[in-house]
């Protein structure tokens, strides 16, 4: 570690490049926790936008009218918004209307952003998971329900696991965005790579070098979702479906 | 917060440069002072939207911190004043062309700023990096706020020590009205910003209870801004903010117009005494 912090001390005396991320002991845990806390909101959001996109999505075929004209009116309106304007909405105007707790709002920037995301997020898994259920053959459905099962069996036991393969690739797609808009937290101080990156650039006076140290942390992040995403695909791979 | 432009700056200081050693005269022979008298007028250019440094009073004049020194000046010399309001943007630009004989205004000393304009010394005030909190918050020293959360503006030079030396967590937005907001909602303990920027709020009913809670920190010396070439009106003004730095003078406006009392000036009263 010593070797390659001296050996960034010295690229930037001889050529002024200044990465300071790896020699200034500040910097590099700013930009680790950065790193981390990217990392953990797009967890989080992954998570709880799946769980709740598959419940918009069956909430969708429901028999109560007035509820799946609620679900539609939310995705179009989660949909139909530009996403930093939504986390600005949820920080600044709900934010301060909640009750505090000992002095500090419920919510932080973290919980906010987890809040914003999930929401919009979830608009769009739900989209996709719909698309897919769709795409599940009415036969399949009717030869279910001739064997007895309840609705929500069905959609438990046949139409969701099909849908699920259906729609892999869209939604390993609407994941790579996930997040990519983490970044939005920037806006709400999120402790997130963009912002902490922000403050360090802001300091050191390094932007073009933070900047393409960004660019290539996003890379590798994508990427690794991106890997994570085809060996889910090919675990779930069934022989003649989806393909 | 001062964002410097270093390449708009240098390409200026290369003008002046230029001009310089095209060897033309007027350049090398101007005198402020002589031209002042010879007019019986002094141009100063001044900030009009920082208050209380300089500001519209209800009546549509430009008053303030500032503008009281530049009248002082102006007595002192025995000739009447006029003030132009500048921007950060313009300020150096306007003395160096010579529509302004002076600026004063809320300019901090930077080497690259003191290349295009003469910056004499000493200094008239300095800003410093304040801590702005609940009257109710406890918070006695820098050190009280490790572990907190600070918010801030992105980019100020203060931050670094307040999160790195005091331990404090940094909540930073690009402005201070997302800054204050964040603030007022309880997001934070308090908030660094620099100490004039609090001068403007302690009047507000609603900032009531808050207060600068701790000593101020990092003193960013602010200076008047002059022709370059011309060394006498420059010991003219560096002999004046001697004197006032002795009799107290600027100290006495600081209390005229409320602002929080800056070491930089009680430091500068002691040295001259």
């Amino acid at each position: 570690m010593d070797s390659v912090s001296a050996w960034f001390k010295w690229l930037h005396q001889t050529s002024g490049i200044k990465l300071t991320i790896f020699y200034d002991r500040y910097d590099r845990s700013r930009f680790l926790e950065g790193l981390s806390t990217t990392l953990e909101l797009s967890a989080i959001v992954i998570v709880l936008s799946l769980f709740f996109g598959a419940i918009v999505a069956w909430l969708y075929g429901t028999k109560y009218q007035w509820l799946s004209r609620f679900v539609g009116a939310y995705v179009q309106l989660f949909r139909n918004t530009p996403p930093l304007v939504q986390i600005y909405f949820f920080y600044f105007a709900i934010g301060p209307l909640l009750p505090k707790v000992g002095g500090a709002p419920l919510l932080g920037s973290m919980g906010w952003a987890i809040v914003a995301l999930t929401l919009l997020e979830t608009a769009f898994t739900a989209e996709i998971f719909r698309a897919g259920i769709e795409a599940v053959p009415k036969a399949t459905i009717e030869a279910a329900k001739a064997l007895g099962y309840s609705r929500a069996q069905i959609f438990r036991r046949v139409v969701f696991p099909l849908a699920l393969r259906v729609t892999m690739p869209a939604l390993n797609n609407n994941l790579v965005n996930l997040v990519k808009t983490t970044t939005l937290g920037y806006a709400i101080a999120v402790p997130e790579l963009l912002y902490m990156s922000g403050q360090i650039w802001s300091e050191q006076v390094n932007v073009t070098e933070m900047m393409i140290v960004l660019l290539l942390t996003y890379i590798a992040i994508v990427g690794l979702v991106n890997q994570l995403m085809q060996w889910f695909e090919k675990r779930l791979y069934v022989p003649g479906f989806g393909q | 917060m001062q964002f410097a432009k270093p390449s708009v700056v240098k390409l200026l200081g290369l003008f002046a440069a230029a001009a310089l050693f095209s060897g033309t005269s007027a350049w090398a022979q101007v005198d402020t002072l002589a031209s002042i008298k010879q007019k019986g007028k002094m141009v100063v250019g001044v900030k009009a939207d920082y208050k209380p440094f300089g500001f519209f009073d209800p009546s549509g004049k430009i008053v303030g911190f500032e503008i009281d020194m530049a009248n002082e000046i102006a007595k002192k010399l025995g000739v009447s004043i006029e003030v132009i309001p500048v921007v950060a943007a313009n300020r150096m630009e306007f003395v160096k062309q010579g529509r302004t004989d002076l600026m004063i205004a809320t300019m901090s000393y930077k080497p690259d700023r003191a290349e295009v304009v003469a910056i004499p010394e000493p200094f008239y005030y300095a800003s410093a990096a304040a801590l702005f909190a609940k009257k109710n918050s406890g918070l006695k020293a820098w050190t009280d706020l490790k572990g907190k959360t600070v918010c801030g503006i992105q980019g100020a030079y203060y931050n670094r020590r307040t999160g790195d030396e005091f331990g404090a967590k940094l909540l930073t937005f690009k402005g201070s009205t997302e800054a204050l907001a964040a603030f007022e909602a309880g997001n934070c303990v308090g908030m660094v910003f620099d100490s004039t920027f609090y001068a403007g709020l302690t009047g507000e009913a609603k900032w009531a209870d808050y207060a600068i809670m701790l000593p101020l920190i990092d003193p960013e010396p602010w200076g008047m801004g002059l022709r370059k070439e011309d060394t006498k009106f420059a010991a003219f003004i560096s002999d004046t903010l001697k004197e006032w730095h002795k009799t107290g003078f600027i100290i006495g406006l600081e209390k005229k117009w409320g602002i929080t009392p800056s070491p930089y000036l009680v430091e500068q009263n002691a040295k001259f005494k």
